[in-house]
């Protein structure tokens, strides 16, 4: 069972990074000056987007998510309404969160806000999937003895990286290098999107080694 | 200045006007250095701005004075200090006061003229000051500067009018002014003057020709000066001579002395390289394959002149263009290597700085053992280090003579850290061996895991952060975004080890670590929401305090605040009063903040000193200065009638402030305890723990001291029980004591401390901007939240049983403290560059200038510094804290932790007074740790980038800047866990006192 599920989700991680890799090549041959510097906000929002739609499509495919105690369509429906309303709060917060850590407030508003979806869809959304929209579950995840199951640890794993990733994007922003990837929020997107891929390779093999030790309480 | 233009356009053969660069930094002291030694400046002299010393190298006043030109001085009294008796004649007038803009320039003018026309005088030299002055005080763009440009103006041209065949005027600026009007740093601002010369008959063959010199460097006014009077060029000059002021061929018709072009440049070549020989056989600090080059060129130029002048012949053109390349290519090297460094010297320094923080390291995890071991050989330590600097003394002066005292020191400094290190490593393999069960915890400090922990990593990223000069310039946003960084790790650890939200909440989560947690979920969702809250503060107030930064000039894109300009320069009234309001409402919060925090523990219900200055001397104090910067605030011309009031008020108001600092520092000092005691049965107002009644256990039972009760309710209840518990022990109540002193009191550490800090900010608020009062209210916030975070989580911990014991301040906050500290410097306005430091300080309730240098160098230190000190000072409070808050819910935690003790918040400390002293020590090593390391990583930035480009504008003034906060910190560091010490005893004398009465 372990080893069906590491494999499963090793599998479900690499097409997601395919997916990423196809939102940055695809649309460099179709529209015509796209480059990853350039026209950053599209290549934020394409690669948001292809996450977004391959992760959902995925988690649902597979069933990951928490089983529903109802099946009527009303409640399936105020669960759509309720994950994209906390999505939408997530964007918002991620924005406000980058704001207090030193982002101009008015100037780049939009850039913020695009850095603020992208880091949503690459945590915001796995949260969602993985655990539905239940705040008090995804406190719960990032503790030490929160994870109940393969895929919560990943979660841990990916979350954190891909944070810990924003966070060193920030980094090389103030020095004098005249770089054209340390205009805001460059760094700090492609910073987010390092550490969301490495997380992506982290998680299962890191999962491999340590599955003797990874004892889930309830499943 | 229309006079300069007018000029040279009706008259192009008698005056020229150029650009006039200075060498950085661009202080006036270092200037007139430059401008009569013709050397460049060392950085390190700048700092002596104030306490300017006699000019000891060879200089022109000097040399006119050989030769016995009567030299007239009149203006800044900088020059009569650097060249003291030189001067024929000398009327000099201070210059320190910033505020005066008319006393030099009008005594000037009254001797200036008459001076002109009397025959008594070869060299006149008058610096005015008023516009330097009016550009400190108002800004390059304000009216009064206006005035005092058209002043000046009109005295060029009435000087123009007034000369003479025979003499040169010379008009220029020592320096230039930036935006706000400062000086002494390197942008071009500051760098560049004017340089205008004139004489009264035609000099110059006609207009400027294609060939003269664009900028003229200042250093090259000396030469031409020498020669052009007849006496010999300076020996350090290392300047030019400008070719214009002399005549092309031969010897000239009339007013200049008798030197060609190329005679001049000639002299001029020969005494630039005798120097240069001299100093780089002296200094070797000139790379030799330059010095190679330049000494072939010399010799190559020097037969080639030689040949020429033997033969008669008339030389051509290009010797002198290469005169000319040779002086520049000198001058060029000069100004490269120009620092001298001794790198030995340095390595040693460096090498005794990173032993120091290791030591405090050390020092640090090893609290507890070194306040156990009395055996600890420390008084063995001092004695051999003593020993071995008195032996390096003596080896000096046997081998060379002469005893250079900084090798003693460092010898000293040496032995006795290495000395202290090899011991701390014995004693931790002795204790080690000896008891086995602690060895795995006490020895856990040197695995890489404890090294790698955030706080110490953030402290990491600080150290790295220094090497880069990108990260100096913004290093305000880059401490801002480390605090963050590491406030929020602190909500996100606790999350991680389970302790943020209540353990039973979740039926699905495991069993946790404690077998039963006995905290209420309601307590731990209280604190943590209290957490999440102080989180919220801290982070806004980071926030907002980022409006309040200045701007360095590699910023170009900056504004600086606001606020950091004081009232009287605001133009619109309507601003100003909104400024005004602002300020004094964030007064006014932060002594109502205050007092309702003493209140809150109940502080504030004795007699004694501290509470007096509580309840009278702070408010008082914050009234002094809402007086006085409205008073200062107040618009020159608009109350004529009541000038002469304002200004005795300018004088007195903030000299009552300093008398009611110091007086209200004094009693605290003297009477630090908050205690209520009343011994006398007829009052019933005994509140001193009960305003809010913390709630302790009622009685229970009659005791044999039972009418001492109804005397003192509250902490005799406590006292009684303890004496129970002494009798049933059967010791007697002397022995007793420490059992006594455990109870009541709540805060009688933190309360003097915390005034203290209170007290000592409105101080130092006192010699900022008025604007900053905004920024200090953020700073009061910012070490609330720090203190009621830590507080929090700490009480976390100890909700589920985590708590290790002891008092001991983990490194996160004191690491945030630290960071805080360095933000605070930033966010009150404070750069590390020399020209931002707050010279109006200097002036607070002395708008007359000073006498000495004592008290205005002092005053520049404290505002500068003022958030190195508040935060230094406050450090202990970090100790203090989670036992002050403690009452507010963790009884539970502790009543199943600790058998059934209630809260007795500090009391606590007097209860193990061994882990007391720990973690004070253990605290204090750590703040040093930090502090020393950011000094060791200045050093580093300073002494590796030695020959960067940005050494001298970004990392020597960091360093300097660095290590003076470093000491500030370490002095006030000491004066806060001093005056704990001083509660200690105090509180010590108090028990003493008490326990006979009870007894009786
Ligand atoms: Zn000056
Ligand atoms: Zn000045």
């Amino acid at each position: 069972m372990w080893d069906h599920e590491i494999r499963a989700m090793a599998s479900t991680h690499a097409i997601i990074a395919a997916s990423m890799l196809m939102a940055t090549v695809v649309p460099a041959a179709l529209v015509p000056g796209f480059s990853v510097y350039g026209t950053h906000l599209l290549w934020i929002y394409s690669v948001s987007g292809a996450v977004a739609a391959v992760s959902v499509a995925i988690f649902w495919l597979l069933g990951i998510s928490p089983p529903t105690r109802k099946h009527t369509l009303g409640y399936k429906l105020s669960r759509l309404f309720r994950s994209c309303l906390y999505f939408f709060l997530s964007c918002m917060f991620f924005h406000i969160v980058v704001v207090l850590y030193g982002a101009p407030l008015i100037d780049s508003a939009l850039e913020t806000f695009s850095l603020a979806v992208l880091l949503s869809s690459l945590t915001t959304l796995r949260c969602l999937c993985v655990l539905g929209p239940n705040v008090q579950a995804w406190i719960r995840v990032f503790s030490r003895h929160g994870a109940m199951s393969v895929w919560d640890t990943c979660l841990q794993i990916t979350v954190a990286l891909t944070v810990l990733g924003a966070w060193m994007g920030a980094f090389p922003i103030p020095l004098d290098w005249n770089r054209p990837w340390q205009v805001w929020p460059i760094s700090c997107s492609l910073g987010a999107v390092f550490g969301y891929l490495s997380g992506l390779v982290v998680a299962p093999t890191w999962i491999h080694y340590h599955r003797k030790q990874l004892t889930y309480k309830c499943k | 200045m229309p006079a300069f233009e007018e000029t040279c356009s009706s008259r192009p053969a008698q005056c020229r006007l150029y650009p006039f660069r200075a060498d950085p930094p661009t202080t006036t002291m270092q200037r007139i250095k430059g401008l009569t030694t013709g050397s460049l400046p060392t950085f390190v002299d700048m700092g002596s701005n104030f306490a300017s010393r006699a000019i000891s190298d060879d200089n022109l006043i000097h040399q006119f004075g050989q030769v016995g030109k009567r030299v007239v001085f009149m203006g800044d009294d900088t020059w009569e200090s650097l060249f003291p008796k030189k001067f024929y004649r000398s009327l000099p007038f201070p210059s320190f006061n910033v505020h005066d803009l008319h006393t030099v320039d009008d005594g000037i003018l009254q001797n200036l003229y008459t001076t002109m026309v009397g025959d008594e005088w070869d060299v006149l030299v008058a610096h005015f000051l008023g516009v330097d002055h009016c550009g400190h005080r108002f800004g390059p763009d304000h009216p009064a500067m206006a005035d005092k440009l058209i002043q000046m103006d009109g005295v060029i041209r009435s000087v123009i009018n007034h000369i003479e065949n025979d003499t040169l005027l010379v008009v220029m600026g020592d320096h230039g002014m930036t935006e706000t009007g400062d000086h002494g740093g390197e942008s071009q601002k500051e760098t560049d003057a004017t340089l205008f010369l004139y004489s009264a008959i035609p000099l110059f063959p006609g207009p400027p020709s294609q060939d003269e010199p664009d900028v003229v460097p200042q250093i090259n006014l000396v030469p031409t000066l020498a020669l052009l009077l007849g006496v010999p060029i300076p020996y350090s000059s290392v300047g030019q001579v400008l070719l214009p002021l002399f005549p092309e061929f031969g010897p000239a018709q009339g007013a200049v002395a008798g030197l060609s072009q190329l005679e001049a440049l000639w002299i001029n070549t020969k005494q630039v390289s005798r120097f240069l020989v001299t100093y780089s056989a002296l200094a070797k600090d000139i790379p030799s394959e330059s010095l190679a080059v330049l000494q072939h060129q010399y010799e190559n130029l020097s037969s080639e002149y030689l040949t020429f002048t033997r033969e008669g012949r008339s030389p051509p053109r290009e010797l002198s263009l290469a005169l000319q390349a040779y002086l520049t290519s000198v001058q060029d090297v000069c100004r490269a290597t120009w620092a001298r460094f001794n790198p030995l010297k340095m390595a040693a320094g460096l090498i005794i700085l990173a032993l120091a923080c290791l030591m405090c390291f050390t020092v640090s995890e090893m609290s507890s053992v070194l306040v156990r071991e009395n055996n600890f050989r420390l008084r063995a330590t001092v004695v051999v280090a003593l020993l071995v600097g008195v032996c390096v003394a003596a080896g000096q002066l046997l081998s060379w003579g002469y005893v250079e005292l900084a090798w003693c020191m460092a010898a000293t400094a040496f032995t006795s850290e290495l000395f202290f290190l090899c011991q701390a490593l014995q004693s931790k393999t002795s204790t080690g061996v000896k008891n086995e069960a602690k060895a795995p915890k006490s020895a856990s400090w040197r695995t890489p895991r404890y090294l790698l922990s955030p706080p110490l990593v953030v402290t990491l990223l600080r150290f790295a952060s220094m090497l880069s000069n990108s990260y100096v310039i913004t290093e305000g946003q880059v401490v801002t975004f480390l605090l963050r960084s590491l406030a929020l790790y602190i909500p996100l650890r606790l999350n991680w080890d389970g302790l943020l939200l209540p353990a039973n909440q979740d039926p699905s989560k495991p069993a946790s670590l404690l077998p039963s947690p006995a905290s209420p979920p309601s307590t731990v969702r209280k604190e943590s929401s209290t957490l999440v809250a102080f989180f919220a503060l801290l982070v806004g107030s980071l926030y907002l305090s980022l409006f309040f930064h200045g701007c360095r000039e590699e910023q170009h894109a900056c504004q600086p605040s606001p606020f950091l300009s004081s009232l009287a320069r605001v133009k619109d009234n309507q601003l100003k009063n909104i400024f005004y309001v602002l300020s004094v409402s964030s007064l006014a919060v932060w002594t109502y903040l205050l007092r309702k925090c003493l209140q809150h523990y109940g502080n504030l219900n004795s007699s004694g000193g501290t509470v007096f200055t509580a309840r009278w001397i702070l408010p008082l104090l914050s009234v002094c200065l809402g007086l006085h910067w409205a008073v200062s605030a107040s618009p020159e011309n608009s109350f004529r009638n009541l000038s002469e009031l304002i200004k005795l008020a300018q004088i007195f108001i903030p000299r009552a402030a300093y008398c009611l600092l110091g007086l209200g520092l004094a009693l605290i000092w003297l009477d630090p305890l908050t205690v209520f005691v009343k011994t006398r049965p007829a009052s019933g107002t005994l509140k001193n723990l009960s305003v809010p009644p913390p709630r302790y256990r009622a009685s229970t039972g009659i005791s044999p001291q039972a009418e001492l009760h109804h005397l003192i309710p509250q902490i005799y209840q406590r006292m009684r029980r303890s004496l129970d518990d002494g009798e049933t022990s059967g010791a007697s109540e002397v022995d007793n004591r420490p059992a006594v002193e455990a109870y009541g009191l709540g805060t009688v550490y933190s309360a003097p401390l915390l005034l203290f800090c209170g007290l000592l900010g409105l101080g130092l608020l006192h010699l900022h901007p008025e604007g900053m009062a905004l920024s200090f209210l953020l700073l009061l916030f910012e070490m609330g939240a720090l203190l009621h975070i830590h507080a929090s989580s700490t009480t976390l911990c100890d909700l589920r049983g985590v708590y290790s014991g002891g008092f001991n301040v983990p490194w996160t906050p004191v690491v945030l403290w630290s960071l805080a500290a360095t933000q605070f410097f930033h966010a009150t306005g404070h750069l590390p560059t020399f020209s931002s430091i707050q010279w109006e300080a200097a002036f607070v309730g002395f708008p007359g200038g000073h006498t000495g240098t004592f008290l205005p160098a002092s005053l520049v230190t404290l505002n500068t510094f003022a958030s190195h000190i508040l935060f230094a000072v406050g450090c202990p409070l970090l100790l203090f804290w989670p036992l002050v808050c403690e009452v507010r819910g963790s009884r539970a935690g502790k009543a199943s932790g600790e058998g059934g003790e209630d809260a007795v918040m500090e009391m606590r400390l007097r209860e193990k007074p061994q882990l007391f002293s720990s973690a004070l020590l253990q605290l204090s090593a750590r703040y040093l740790f930090i502090l020393g390391l950011q000094v060791f990583a200045s050093v580093c930035a300073a002494a590796i980038l030695r020959r960067h480009l940005m050494v001298w504008c970004v990392f020597a003034p960091k360093f300097m800047f660095e290590a003076s906060g470093f000491l500030v910190s370490c002095v006030s560091l000491l004066l806060g866990v001093s005056l704990v010490l001083r509660v200690d005893v105090a509180v010590g004398h108090w028990f003493k006192r008490l326990v006979p009465d009870v007894s009786r």
